[in-house]
């Protein structure tokens, strides 16, 4: 798999810590994989909308990564609730339910932007990259191996 | 069934199957089967409900469902392993997922509900046995998709309780 420039904080250029929320354990390990392309670490796992609310208590992450379709409580529910209770959370919505009306949805109960399954790495980290803004720095291509 | 029903099904599966499989897929055959669904290997099962309401079935016999598990996990995994049986639920999620937004931009709405394991040899039963199949032939084997949807001739109301809204 591609490597890409590792994303860190800005503010004690750690890397960047997030939670995976998906019912699919394919879909988190393949998740998981992108993000340590992208100098990551996994901060917790999630397999519904209601225990990615308690993770996200528990781990703080600086990324959410959530699925919509799932058991129990759906994505765009359990992002609405943990952006009510954390305003500044930055919630990615992965799914493969791609239309107009889900992604808006989304977007207007708290996420910050939504990707579409299958997952390119590249696009991932392009949004990324932009969900974070200032709050991340970009190594250089030759720190990527160190 | 329309085939323009059909159509976002077939494009959706050669799209993430050529990505996940980083290969061409081509159809092999396209039949319609009125009896009831005799699963082959692994199976994945997918209800939607809405203005089309039925459900979609992707079918792997288990070396193929190896091959394809392992290949879209990067690495090799054994026929024993969940992680097989979990990535072909999530091919037919993200294949579903894909053509129900393509199907969404034509107008229709739907609820797509989280796959599961078909873990029997299906029981003859309704209308809605009837069913397109779709064999597409990959670099890692057969992968078949097996259609059973209908327009949902009920009123808005009816569909919302259906889709337990």
């Amino acid at each position: 798999m591609e490597q890409f420039a590792p994303v860190k904080r800005s503010k004690d250029g750690q890397p960047v810590r997030y939670l995976v929320v998906d019912d699919s354990v394919f879909a988190r390990r393949n998740l998981v994989r992108i993000i340590e392309t992208f100098g990551g670490q996994l901060a917790g796992e999630a397999g519904d909308g209601a225990t990615a609310i308690t993770e996200y208590e528990r781990t703080n992450p600086d990324i959410v990564l959530m699925d919509i379709t799932m058991p129990q409580m759906e994505g765009i529910e359990a992002a609405e609730k943990i952006v009510r209770q954390h305003p500044e959370a930055r919630i990615v919505m992965v799914s493969s339910v791609g239309y107009q009306e889900n992604i808006v949805a989304a977007l207007q109960r708290g996420a910050r932007h939504f990707v579409q399954k299958p997952v390119k790495p590249e696009v991932l980290y392009e949004v990324i990259k932009y969900v974070l803004g200032e709050d991340a720095t970009v190594a250089s291509a030759a720190g990527a191996g160190a | 069934m329309k085939m323009e029903l059909i159509q976002p099904f077939i494009n959706a599966a050669d799209a993430v199957l050529a990505e996940g499989l980083q290969c061409s897929t081509t159809v092999g055959s396209l039949s319609m089967e009125e009896e009831a669904y005799r699963r082959k290997g692994v199976a994945a099962l997918i209800w939607v409900t809405g203005d089309i309401e039925g459900r979609i079935i992707f079918d792997l016999d288990p070396p193929t469902a190896v091959r394809v598990a392992s290949k879209f996990a990067g690495t090799q995994l054994p026929e024993s392993d969940t992680l097989v049986r979990e990535t072909v639920c999530e091919l037919a999620n993200q294949v579903t997922g894909n053509a129900i937004t393509a199907l969404n931009d034509q107008g229709f709405h739907f609820r797509v509900h989280p796959p599961i394991l078909h873990t029997t040899d299906g029981s003859k039963s309704s209308e809605d046995t009837e069913a397109l199949v779709i064999r597409f032939e990959t670099a890692s084997g057969s992968v078949f998709m097996n259609i059973a949807l209908r327009y949902n001739r009920r009123c808005p109301g009816e569909r919302a309780v259906a889709a337990g809204q």
